[in-house]
């Protein structure tokens, strides 16, 4: 039984393949747009946009708002990224409904809880997401796409966000393996 | 001829459409690839599943390579090109604490919206952490911006920091990821795990 459904679900990619499409996407982005993909920049358009709704005067006085402002004219949800992520969603889902892995879950080892997973998932979000406004970038943003043009700052980060990982990793082997 | 947006041969609407195209390649290759799962992302750090090293390293060698060959051709104008500016402090920190985030959360942003987009919940529940950080770091901006402005240092390569050309430093690099490709297939076979 478990078997037949198993059958059902396509395996991944060739992990190499699956680089070099990505790497061709990178390059698209960057002929097209002149810019690498992102992430992390969608979500501070997200924020920004929130906090100027929310409290219009507050926002105004915030130099994280003055920030975005200069590198951002015009609408921060009119920006590249936004509409790139967007289309991330599209894909991912268009990929997990073909390969059959459209699935509503919580995804953890067996040594933990779904409600301790899930609290991880909030606690790293939450870091990752202050980290990514520190270090200009995401693990897309400012890693793999400045590493493509050979940013110092972009190999920096990536050797930062990797080094930290690993430094880290056996503190929380029980959540993984 | 490239980059089209910035060369003004396509509209800011028409930029924005190929976004949304290039934005579902992006999440439609992430997905087909493995980064939809946290304990497959989570892998590369333990040593049983190393894709994220192999795609990550593919990827960022096959567009480095791709530009250096676009601008000798001279299809692309590299000098329009945004390279993001290097604040050295800010690099560092904020790499450290997205790689905190990594092991704790198991994703990173981008590969969090992959994974919600195929139901993950813990994806989900990530994503919602990522706009707290981020208003954190909003809202207390002021306490941090000097340690986000400091050690500024242009935007400079890292084959120029290196004193190499940009052909010998891509050269060396993927050298360094062969080598690492070798390591991660020598890892996978020796912390195997059978199901996850």
């Amino acid at each position: 039984m478990a078997k037949s459904k198993e059958r059902k679900v396509r395996s991944y990619i060739n992990p190499y393949l699956g680089g070099v499409l990505l790497g061709i996407v990178l390059l698209a982005a960057n002929f097209v747009a002149g810019r690498g993909l992102g992430a992390s920049g969608a979500i501070k358009s997200t924020v920004v946009t929130a906090m100027v709704t929310v409290s219009p005067s507050s926002a105004e006085k915030s130099g994280f708002l003055q920030e975005f402002r200069e590198s951002h004219a015009g609408n921060p949800m009119k920006t590249w990224l936004v509409f790139e992520m967007m289309g991330v969603l599209v894909g991912g889902f268009l990929s997990g409904a073909f390969a059959g892995r459209l699935k509503l879950k919580v995804e953890h080892s067996p040594g933990i809880t779904s409600r301790k997973r899930l609290l991880l998932a909030l606690g790293g979000g939450v870091l990752f997401g202050f980290g990514s406004q520190l270090g200009r970038g995401c693990t897309s943003g400012s890693a793999l796409s400045g590493m493509a043009v050979l940013s110092l700052g972009g190999f920096v980060t990536m050797m930062a966000i990797f080094g930290t990982a690993y430094a880290f990793a056996y503190f929380f082997r029980k959540n993984w393996i | 001829m490239g980059p089209l947006a910035i060369n003004e041969l396509i509209s800011e609407n028409t930029n924005l459409f190929l976004a949304f195209i290039i934005g579902i390649g992006f999440g439609f290759i992430l997905e087909q690839s493995g980064f939809s799962s946290s304990r497959k992302l989570a892998g590369v750090f333990y040593g049983y599943d190393t894709v994220v090293l192999k795609v990550f390293f593919t990827a960022a060698i096959t567009a480095m390579l791709g530009l250096l060959f676009f601008s000798l051709f001279g299809w692309i104008d590299m000098d329009l090109v945004y390279v993001n500016p290097t604040y050295l402090t800010s690099a560092i920190v904020g790499g450290m604490i997205m790689g905190a985030g990594f092991i704790i959360g198991g994703y990173c942003p981008g590969t969090s919206f992959c994974g919600a987009s195929i139901g993950k919940i813990d994806a989900l529940v990530f994503i919602g952490g990522l706009f707290i950080g981020v208003f954190i770091f909003g809202i207390g901006y002021d306490l941090w911006d000097g340690m986000y402005m400091a050690k500024f240092l242009g935007s400079p390569k890292v084959s120029e920091t290196l004193g190499l050309t940009d052909g010998v430093f891509a050269f060396l690099l993927i050298i360094v990821a062969l080598g690492m490709f070798w390591v991660a297939e020598w890892a996978e076979k020796k912390f195997p795990r059978a199901e996850y």
